[in-house]
């Protein structure tokens, strides 16, 4: 593996504090110029501010962990509020809202997993034995959907490399897959065939090992709620969102690439690799830019980014796909 | 017969109102950052669906006149079909000035290469000469021709079912239902026309 570089933060991607704090109020300011004039700019701007102080959390537990990575981005993260309750988690319902309303029932308390394959130490192991050994970091990173929307998010979590390491995968060991919990009492979803149950994800070994990928145990200082995959998740924050597995109970290590759920769906339209790629367009829609889930409640106008190569983790991961014709491993 | 028209010149008013609730509610939601975690979404879901409701609207008064033999309901459709192309229009403005805002090169890829983009603007296309030709004085002026251009509108309801049914992720078995529904409903309407094509046809030859 390449020695780790600090990443480059273009200078595009650095806007000055003082304008990118009053970006929504100079737009708000156009916006609400006609109502200005009507005379009712008092109560909207009560209004306003009554919506404007962040509710508290009411998920899960805080959790400490070291922040200041030098792979977390400055970008400007997304809302809390809307980080947990706008959600694609099928298991618990196709809408966006679902996830956040109908996992009330789901238990991530005790979890285990089960480690399988192509490794010296297999088994199944609690989410304490998981975690034990590693420090939790904080990690801010672009999470980009598929559907050509994004986010930022205060990952808490543990470099998905170091915990592979552990159990000493052999030289058989070229992929690994992992497996999402399928508990149909709690998960309402599962009652449809959406895709075939469970959710399952893969990664190359090498992609598995790199640095910025991570498990994730928490959100924004506190544990996982259910909708983000509690208590476990993947991170892979160079690939569009559906490669970030939730609720991980299995990981296998395998010899041949693993089947990975949309892929199974829909082969044509979602790939195995699934690296963020301006230039490849999804079959019915670009991928060439994005709508960025900023999320200070006024947020209509001037969302819409331009989306990078590996969602701007380039420089990081470019190197582990050289050769790759990436046009057809999409 | 006299006072019953009188109904219906006053019910006019309260429809207009009615159909315009849609957008109050949108605009008062969007002026309190209420629309959700991503509102332009939000938006273009709305002012779509309800372009499609007024269209199925309009689309099914011709068959509500023939199985209750009430001959009212024809008087509604300009309203109702004037507003299917006002919120088309609104979910147009939406998408090009709000969302894509600043990236419109990418805009004309999209009509030619995305086909559910080029379905949507189809539509749109269609409605406009429907909505110029909609005054007393267009249907005058016409004449016989006015009928065989808003036969157009069937094109214009096909095109829209299909804009919104190829954009969803046939995976997703209940994200598909909705788009379903609305194809069902505009099916109906074109199948609840064809006895009286073949009438006329038969009457024709």
């Amino acid at each position: 593996m390449p020695a780790y570089r600090p990443p480059r933060i273009p200078s595009s991607e650095i806007t000055p504090e003082a304008v990118w704090t009053r970006r929504r109020e100079l737009l708000k300011g156009m916006l609400l110029a006609p109502a200005l004039l009507a005379g009712c700019s008092r109560e909207s701007e009560a209004e306003a501010a009554a919506a404007a102080p962040e509710a508290e959390p009411e998920w899960g537990r805080p959790l400490s962990a070291t922040t200041g990575s030098p792979y977390s981005t400055r970008e400007a993260p997304t809302r809390a509020r809307d980080a947990t309750t706008y959600n694609n988690y099928y298991e618990f319902g196709t809408d966006k809202a679902d996830p956040a309303r109908t996992s009330g029932k789901f238990k991530s308390e005790p979890w285990s997993v089960e480690i399988a394959g192509e490794a010296e130490v297999t088994g199944t192991f609690t989410l304490e034995d998981i975690l034990k050994p590693h420090t939790l970091e904080e990690r801010i990173y672009r999470l980009r959907c598929v559907e050509a929307w994004s986010m930022v998010i205060p990952w808490i979590g543990i470099p998905l490399g170091d915990l592979l390491k552990r159990f000493k995968p052999t030289s058989k060991a070229r992929y690994v897959a992992f497996t999402t919990v399928e508990r149909r009492g709690e998960m309402p979803g599962l009652r449809y065939p959406v895709l075939d149950w469970p959710y399952r994800e893969g990664l190359r070994i090498d992609e598995a090992m790199h640095p910025l990928a991570i498990l994730a145990v928490g959100l924004y200082g506190r544990t996982l709620p259910p909708q983000n995959g509690a208590p476990l998740r993947l991170v892979v924050p160079w690939k569009y969102g559906f490669k970030s597995i939730k609720s991980i109970v299995r990981i296998d290590f395998t010899e041949k690439q693993p089947a990975t759920s949309w892929n199974l769906s829909a082969s044509e339209e979602y790939g195995f690799y699934a690296n963020v790629n301006p230039d490849v367009s999804h079959p019915r829609w670009s991928q060439a830019t994005e709508r960025r889930i900023a999320g200070d409640g006024f947020n209509l106008f001037g969302n819409r980014l331009k989306t990078l190569p590996f969602n701007g983790y380039a420089e990081q991961v470019g190197s582990l796909y050289a050769g790759l014709d990436l046009r057809r491993n999409y | 017969m006299a006072a019953r028209r009188d109904a219906i010149a006053w019910s006019k008013p309260f429809v207009f109102a009615a159909a315009l609730a849609p957008l109050a509610l949108l605009v008062l939601d969007s002026v309190r950052g209420t629309l959700g975690p991503d509102p332009v979404a939000q938006l273009e879901h709305a002012t779509g669906a309800w372009a499609l409701r007024f269209l199925l609207a309009t689309l099914a008064l011709t068959p509500l006149r023939r199985a209750t033999g009430w001959p009212g309901w024809i008087r509604y459709r300009r309203m109702l079909g004037l507003f299917a192309f006002f919120y088309a229009t609104l979910h147009l403005v939406v998408y090009v000035v709000v969302d894509l805002g600043g990236f419109w090169s990418q805009l004309l890829g999209e009509i030619a290469k995305k086909p559910y983009i080029t379905a949507g603007v189809l539509a749109w296309l269609i409605l406009v000469p429907l909505a110029v030709t909609s005054t007393r004085g267009m249907m005058r002026r016409l004449g016989r021709r006015w009928q065989a251009l808003h036969k157009l509108v069937y094109i214009a309801g096909l095109a829209a079912v299909l804009h919104y049914l190829w954009q969803v992720k046939w995976g997703e078995t209940i994200a598909v239902v909705e788009p379903l529904v609305y194809t069902g409903v505009f099916l109906v309407l074109m199948a609840a026309r064809v006895p009286a094509w073949l009438r006329a046809r038969r009457a024709a030859a």
